[in-house]
């Protein structure tokens, strides 16, 4: 994948909605002082009557949205994901999620890719806050063919969404003509049998190289793409469980609540299977460039190999 | 005002105390200070006020009402009842389990238009909706309204002033915020607690055009509601000066009836003195009592 394409997702994100506010009249951009970064700037020049900034009240900005979603209008409200869902948390709970109204939260630079700004931006916590909201969806989109399709996904979708897009280039690999998104349904993207990664976001194009990799040294690993977070997609991981006996799980997240809690959730429930979450460890991140952060960590195609060898 | 109607009001606004008093009995908890001191307020709103229907809940046109302040639901759902959104039977299962009448309002609820008391939230949403009714007026459709009431204690939240520059920046003349300045709070005295005071000069200083009005008195509450009418290119609040408690005299003015129900006998008593007040409206052409 050494020449492939790179895009930061928050970008693809930007660009959908300012595509996206040609078909979708209805649809309104909210953002938090922050729109040169979350991207939502390419809306507001396209479509200046229908972008608000809110400035930096990120309370304030969701319950706008949940009254702009209560009379009808489609709104996305965009800042980072820290503040979205950490900051904002009670007021997402109480005035978008309790009324079960369609406001799409659009979260960037989620996780330790944030990079140089250090912990108190890197958000890796916001799977595991959201998934705890009943009926709200939660959307991590690979790569920009996905998050461009997980943008208009959400539009007609009718209750909240939460989308995380993040800061650092993520390489491209789904094909735009062939793509298709299906809310809730996983990707099986290799089809291995002798172990299961299961990974969400940036992590998919490192478990692909990964499951690379591994080829060489006689394992197929199958390889699945979960965007939709919740609701998960059940019969995906139970089958990969049936099939391929162990999971590992991979995700820019806390190993606390986010993708492998989830899938360990199904998993004990339909069909008990050894997991291994990759992941940030219960601690805080640091400053530094995101690739080396991301090595540090360990989410990053060697970590996961080297899992999967040791956990096989 | 008018004399009929102001009677009329007189009348509707008493039977919405009895409802509150009634609901919050069953329930055995609640918030009865608070929704007593709203009740004139929403009786003006929902009956000589607001563009709403019963009949046509979700009208699109319609006013908005968000209670901000949700923890007096009681006087919402009474008045909503009186309103016709559904039977005064409902009052008598509020808080119950498996009820229609949730502690706090409930969009799911007829005639609610926001689900609210988190304490600061209301406001923010009200906003939105004003918003949106800018943005459909631009659209050429018709612009409504949007009520919210807001308890005095309740902008002691952060939220709250997050939005009040909110409204003010996009100029949302539609929007018209009543904060409840019955001056207790769970804890004691707002100026003991913490001290929103002055809460004219902060709403002036945030650019909103600021309203001072008698909560229980109807020729101010149409004074007050008239001049929000008139006012262009700048949010309007009304500090209304209330009686915490209003109308039923154990209840007025102390703090310990902030969240309390009354027992058997303590009802009792306020009904009592709430049907005295109905008889002789009723029976008084006088509408000035």
């Amino acid at each position: 994948m050494a020449d492939v394409i790179k895009k930061a997702t928050r970008e693809s994100y930007g660009e959908a909605l300012a595509e996206l506010g040609d078909k979708y009249e209805n649809l309104y951009v909210l953002d938090a002082d922050l729109a040169a970064a979350t991207k939502t700037g390419i809306f507001k020049k396209k479509f200046p009557e229908r972008f608000f900034d809110c400035g930096i009240a990120e309370a304030n900005m969701m319950g706008v949205a949940a009254g702009l979603a209560a009379t009808g209008k489609i709104p996305f409200a965009s800042t980072f994901a820290m503040f979205a869902s950490g900051r904002a948390f009670e007021i997402v709970r109480n005035s978008i999620g309790y009324p079960h109204l369609n406001v799409k939260i659009g979260a960037t630079h989620a996780g330790i890719s944030v990079g140089e700004d250090g912990a108190t931006h890197q958000c890796n916590e916001d799977i595991a806050l959201m998934r705890t909201i009943p009926g709200m969806t939660i959307i991590n989109p690979a790569d920009d063919v996905e998050a461009r399709a997980a943008v208009e996904a959400a539009i007609l979708h009718d209750g909240p969404v939460y989308l995380r897009f993040g800061r650092l280039a993520a390489p491209v690999f789904n094909d735009k003509e062939t793509y298709k998104f299906e809310l809730g349904k996983g990707i099986e993207l290799t089809s291995g049998n002798d172990i299961t990664i299961v990974a969400t976001g940036l992590m998919v194009s490192e478990a692909l190289k990964a499951a690379e990799a591994l080829k060489e040294d006689g394992i197929n690993a199958r390889v699945i793409n979960i965007h939709t977070i919740k609701p998960i997609d059940k019969e995906i991981i139970v089958k990969a469980a049936k099939e391929t006996g162990k999971i590992v799980t991979v995700e820019e997240h806390s190993v606390i609540g986010g993708l492998g809690s989830a899938v360990c959730d199904v998993l004990s429930e339909s069909c008990p299977a050894p997991v291994k979450k990759i992941g940030v460890n219960d601690e805080f991140g640091h400053s530094g460039p995101a690739v080396d952060l991301l090595k540090q960590f360990g989410l990053c195609a060697e970590n996961i190999a080297k899992t999967v060898k040791d956990f096989i | 005002m008018d004399a009929n109607l102001k009677k009329q009001l007189k009348v509707t606004a008493c039977k919405i105390r009895m409802g509150i008093i009634e609901g919050v009995h069953s329930a055995k908890s609640g918030h009865p200070g608070g929704s007593l001191s709203i009740a004139d307020t929403l009786t003006y709103l929902y009956f000589n006020k607001m563009n709403v229907n019963p009949e046509n809940p979700d009208d699109p046109d319609r006013d908005r009402f968000v209670l901000s302040k949700g923890h007096t639901a009681p006087a919402l759902y009474s008045t909503l009842a009186q309103k016709g959104y559904f039977s005064t039977e409902e009052l008598k299962s509020l808080r119950h389990i498996g009820a229609l009448l949730q502690g706090h309002p409930c969009i799911q609820i007829p005639g609610v238009d926001m689900s609210s008391g988190s304490l600061g939230q209301g406001i923010s949403a009200a906003c939105g909706m004003a918003l949106s009714s800018k943005l459909d007026a631009k659209a050429g459709k018709h612009e409504y309204k949007v009520y919210t009431v807001l308890g005095d204690g309740e902008i002691e939240e952060g939220q709250v002033w997050e939005a009040a520059m909110f409204a003010s920046q996009y100029k949302l003349d539609n929007l018209v915020a009543i904060v409840d300045n019955n001056g207790l709070q769970i804890d004691g005295k707002i100026e003991d607690v913490m001290s929103p005071y002055p809460i004219v000069d902060k709403f002036k200083a945030f650019g909103w055009h600021v309203i001072e009005m008698n909560a229980h008195c109807f020729d101010s509450i149409e004074a007050a509601f008239d001049e929000a009418d008139k006012v262009t290119g700048q949010p309007v609040v009304i500090i209304q000066k209330s009686v915490k408690g209003k109308g039923v005299s154990f209840m007025e003015n102390n703090v310990s009836w902030h969240g309390a129900a009354p027992n058997d006998e303590q009802y009792a008593q306020a009904m009592s003195e709430l049907q005295t007040a109905l008889d002789e409206l009723c029976s008084d052409d006088c509408c000035n009592k």
